[in-house]
């Protein structure tokens, strides 16, 4: 198992999201996590990020302790709810930057940047400041920097915000790539998202379901 | 290292640019200063004396400018989730952007002070001593600041918290600061002063970055 969670428990503030929670994914799988707001996605996704520290439970990432993989930091790629992109870069500088932070240098930060603009439909805007894109082309510039070195897994937060159908079905596209490669992927969204053969995590409750096909959670 | 440096380019030229610290914070140095001989008349002797003094607390000040936003502004967009879960260490991350904020603010300061001193007739032999002393000293402005930057991220009130936590802990720059520029002035060596700013110097820069990440890792639960 890539990522095991044994006995979860999570205290925000005074209040507890949620207790018991036990799943494991493995190379390549999926799992959506499901809940109404506030039931604790996002805090059980900047938990697995390392920004909050379980008020029980363990997690264990290839068969050890998340403190002792001292490979997980890198091995994780995590992108929240906002964008993280400076509106008076161009979108090309944003996302190099962000492959200078993972630790490229700063030419293949950039050759890297460009391609991945070019598959993601933003190569036109490469350019451009930021300040002028869309609501969804940012996410799209965010979601990018998922794509510029590989990760072992991937911790989604509403990925989907803002994207046109063309750009979810490039979203779909790029995590079943990354499946293919051997990725998992840990995903929190309330609507469907193109994530085929996923289990899914309902919170508070924490229990595992399969998930339903795309469209069915609408009506 | 290359993050490192990309974090110091990058916060640099946000400093720089059109909503930058550097503009604002050399600005109003510039103005309190030249506010001076206005306000307490243009006597040489009476400017000369309190000269020292004026150009310290004014780059106290000017320095506090700038401070809250200086984790404030990655914190609203979410750039800090991605520094804090990059391969460089937190600490190191929070040192380089501290280098940016002094390269951007400090260091300018620093170097249009001696003109400054000049206008406010201060003794013409003070004047290496004043710029070394803020070239020791203004570091040290940007590491403490940094750590009450960190401490105040995510209070509404950040810009009033800031000063409030750091000026006490800057007093002894202020002292051995102007210490410095008057025992050139006078005609004694200014030595004892500047070692005494750059031990304050030397402690800040190994403790400001630790306290620093540690606050901003707090910030990001």
């Amino acid at each position: 198992m890539a990522l095991s969670v044994e006995g979860l428990a999570v205290i925000r503030g005074e209040r507890r999201l949620f207790k018991d929670l036990s799943f494991s994914l493995a190379a390549g799988e999926a799992m959506l996590l499901r809940g109404p707001n506030g039931s604790g996605k996002s805090s059980l996704l900047r938990l697995l990020a390392g920004f909050l520290a379980p008020a029980a439970g363990t997690i264990a990432w290839q068969g050890r302790p998340l403190a002792e993989a001292e490979d997980f930091r890198a091995a994780a790629l995590y992108l929240g709810h906002q964008d993280a992109v400076k509106p008076q870069f161009t979108t090309e500088q944003n996302l190099a930057y962000a492959g200078c932070l993972l630790g490229l240098d700063n030419a293949t930060a950039e050759i890297r940047a460009g391609e991945v603009l070019d598959a993601a439909g933003l190569g036109r805007q490469r350019r451009l400041p930021a300040r002028y894109l869309s609501a969804g082309q940012k996410r799209r510039l965010a979601l990018c920097r998922l794509l510029l070195m590989p990760a072992k897994l991937w911790l989604l937060d509403e990925p989907t915000n803002a994207l046109d159908s063309a750009a979810i079905d490039w979203l779909g596209r790029a995590l079943a790539d990354h499946r293919a490669q051997g990725g998992a992927v840990l995903l929190a969204s309330h609507v469907p998202v193109p994530l085929p053969d996923a289990q899914a995590l309902l919170l508070p409750e924490g229990k595992l379901a399969k998930d339903e096909p795309a469209g069915d959670e609408l009506t | 290292m290359s993050a490192f440096w990309a974090i110091v380019q990058r916060d640099l030229r946000i400093n720089l640019g059109a909503q930058g610290a550097a503009l604002t914070t050399i600005l109003f140095f510039v103005l309190a200063i030249s506010l001076f001989p206005l306000g307490v008349g243009p006597e040489p002797q009476l400017l000369a004396r309190i000269s020292a003094g004026v150009i310290w607390v004014a780059a106290l000040l000017a320095a506090q400018l700038s401070l809250d936003r200086l984790f404030q502004a990655d914190h609203e967009d979410g750039t800090l989730d991605l520094l804090a879960r990059a391969p460089l260490p937190l600490t190191l991350t929070i040192a380089a952007k501290l280098l940016a904020h002094w390269l951007g603010t400090g260091l300018p300061l620093a170097l249009i002070a001696p003109l400054l001193a000049i206008m406010l007739q201060m003794d013409s032999a003070a004047l290496p001593a004043l710029l070394l002393a803020l070239l020791l000293g203004t570091p040290s402005l940007s590491l403490i600041g940094g750590i009450g930057a960190a401490l105040t991220l995510g209070a509404r009130r950040g810009a009033v918290l800031v000063p409030l936590l750091t000026l006490p802990l800057l007093i002894p720059v202020l002292i051995f600061g102007v210490g410095a520029v008057e025992a050139a002035a006078t005609g004694l060596s200014a030595s004892p002063h500047l070692l005494l700013l750059g031990a304050f110097l030397a402690l800040a820069l190994v403790l400001s970055p630790f306290a620093a990440a540690a606050a901003v890792k707090l910030a990001l639960e």
